[in-house]
């Protein structure tokens, strides 16, 4: 099933909360979701018997200058075919709900993305940091990052 | 009388407390700087939570100020074990953005080196494996046959390990003579050497009560953890991405895909995971074999590499079957020669992620042993 097909289903169901399909070669096509209804919008792709997106193979945090993105890479075991889901949200407030009851593998990609780019996901069980030390400060995958001058009075070169 | 009574007051007052231990960071059987924080009852696992970034030097971070070709010694460091594969995975993805078609030459060696560091990771899995429930000897049969793969890929880039040997369309050195000779050598002492393994190791009885219906792993469990590689075939889910969506020239070679069948044991536990690379190292074998037959000898390994990579705004997602699983690497390029921000979806990262689900249980000991059967690399899980 290609992108554009999960597109008019997801559309039909989920109707405004399904903001656009971009096709664009050599990018690979994508759906843009409001965050707002990502939760149902997941389990339906998980659960819906022509979708079964079982397998979460990606999921990173992006620093989009203005706002900050989360691109989900999603895989079907039982049809072998992929979509990829994207959403956005502003800096001062970056709240996505979490995925990580749909698909555990979520856990830890979610943690790394809070780590590394500051992105809240509402409804994970333990969103600590999870590359860096836990009293660190600041999210180093942001574009406008200032690394601090000292950790615990060692120099941070 | 007396004595007795007094005996048993105190086993009532004996403390039956939960314990929480610290397994590591610096411990050799965490596989490298991994801290694990168990809980115990007794000697009865009941929770295991990983800490780790003890060996992150911020790879992602590093990208966004190199240039394409700069990212690729850096990749190197991620999977130390099998660094042609990464680089390959990394090479493929940014071939796909550019859209360059490499030379006939150029797809038989990758193929043959991404075999061979294949059956070299599997080796060192396998070895460590046994190490780990105590079997000393095979770890010395396979790092001495894991030597002459070394040699062969030193030969060809110059380095032991970390080889940055791959270019985006192509490679840095061409062949040399004798290669396909000394590939053929290395297909026949693996097999050797694996026939012996499978009576000194795989089918030992001490081997099996260690090994056998620990650990055990579910399919559907494993498939939403995300799991991929070994440990997903190992709970008999036929899942490869060289046969699934065949990348490069993978579908011209005629292979099986081995899965856990539960000869010993059941689906999905140690033994299984472990007997999948065993299997697997055959089946590169046969690739290796066949690669062999076809490659051409002529042709100029670097014709298609640009000069100046300078890729147009878009971004790419692509994953290719690492030993140790399915690497993904997510490349947005925003029309300079520097990468926006590269994402790496590292294989070992997600496959510790299942430990605690299926360590629970089980004895202290069996904890290590399920850790190893899981075959991390703690440059891949930090990055």
């Amino acid at each position: 099933m290609g992108t554009n097909d999960i597109f008019d289903i997801l559309k039909t169901e989920f109707g405004d909360y399904i903001l656009e399909y971009k096709d664009q070669q050599p990018v690979d096509p994508y759906i843009l979701v409001n965050p707002d209804q990502l939760f149902d919008i997941c389990h339906t792709l998980r659960d819906k018997e022509e979708f079964q997106f079982d397998y979460l193979m990606s999921l990173s945090g992006m620093d989009l200058g203005e706002k900050l993105g989360v691109v989900y890479h999603l895989y079907s075991m039982n049809h072998k075919h992929k979509v990829v889901l994207k959403v956005s949200v502003p800096k001062e407030d970056p709240k996505v709900p979490s995925v990580e009851r749909i698909w555990r593998s979520a856990d830890w990609h979610e943690r790394e993305a809070y780590d590394l780019m500051g992105i809240h996901f509402e409804g994970h069980h333990n969103l600590i940091r999870i590359l860096c030390p836990y009293d660190w400060e600041g999210h180093p995958l942001r574009k406008d990052y200032q690394a601090p001058e000292f950790y615990h009075g060692m120099e941070v070169s | 009388m007396s004595e007795k009574k007094r005996i048993e007051l105190e086993y009532s007052q004996l403390d039956s407390e939960r314990m929480r231990i610290n397994v590591g960071p610096q411990h050799p059987s965490t596989h490298g700087v991994l801290r694990l924080e168990v809980e115990v009852d007794g000697e009865i696992v009941t929770e295991v939570v990983p800490h780790m970034g003890y060996l992150h030097r911020s790879f992602e971070k590093y990208c966004e100020q190199l240039t394409y070709l700069q990212v690729i010694p850096y990749i190197d460091r991620m999977d130390y074990i099998a660094a042609i594969n990464n680089e390959w995975t990394y090479v493929l993805g940014m071939e796909k953005l550019l859209g360059i078609k490499v030379p006939e030459k150029v797809e038989y060696m990758r193929v043959i080196m991404a075999e061979l560091n294949r059956i070299a990771n599997h080796q060192i899995a396998v070895a460590t494996f046994g190490l780990d429930a105590g079997a000393f000897t095979p770890f010395l049969f396979f790092f001495r046959d894991r030597e002459l793969i070394i040699w062969i890929l030193e030969k060809l880039s110059g380095a032991r390990l970390l080889y940055n040997y791959l270019r985006v369309g192509g490679l840095a050195a061409d062949v040399y003579p004798g290669f396909k000779e000394d590939c053929l050598n290395v297909v026949k002492q693996v097999r050797k050497t694996n026939a012996e393994i499978m009576d000194l190791l795989i089918n030992n009885k001490i081997f099996i009560q260690r090994s056998a219906n620990v650990g055990i792993l579910p399919a559907d469990v494993a498939i939403n953890y995300g799991c991929s590689g070994p440990v997903l075939r190992g709970s008999g889910v036929k899942y490869d991405l060289r046969k699934d969506e065949p990348y490069s020239i993978y579908d011209r070679f005629d292979f099986d895909i081995p899965v856990g069948k539960g000869e010993v044991g059941v689906i999905g536990d140690c033994w299984n995971r472990n007997i999948v690379r065993v299997y697997e190292m055959e089946e590169s074998c046969r690739i290796i074999e066949q690669a062999v037959a076809q490659m051409p000898m002529e042709g100029d390994v670097k014709a298609m590499v640009p000069k100046k990579i300078k890729p147009p705004v878009g971004e790419v997602y692509f994953r290719a079957e690492n030993p140790k699983g399915d690497l993904g690497f997510y490349i947005v390029s925003n029309g300079t020669d520097k990468p926006e921000r590269i994402k790496a979806r590292g294989t070992s990262f997600v496959n510790l992620s299942v430990l605690p689900e299926i360590s629970q249980g089980y004895m202290f000991a069996d904890l290590i042993l399920i850790l190893g059967s899981i075959d991390i690399v703690l440059g891949e899980v930090d990055r």
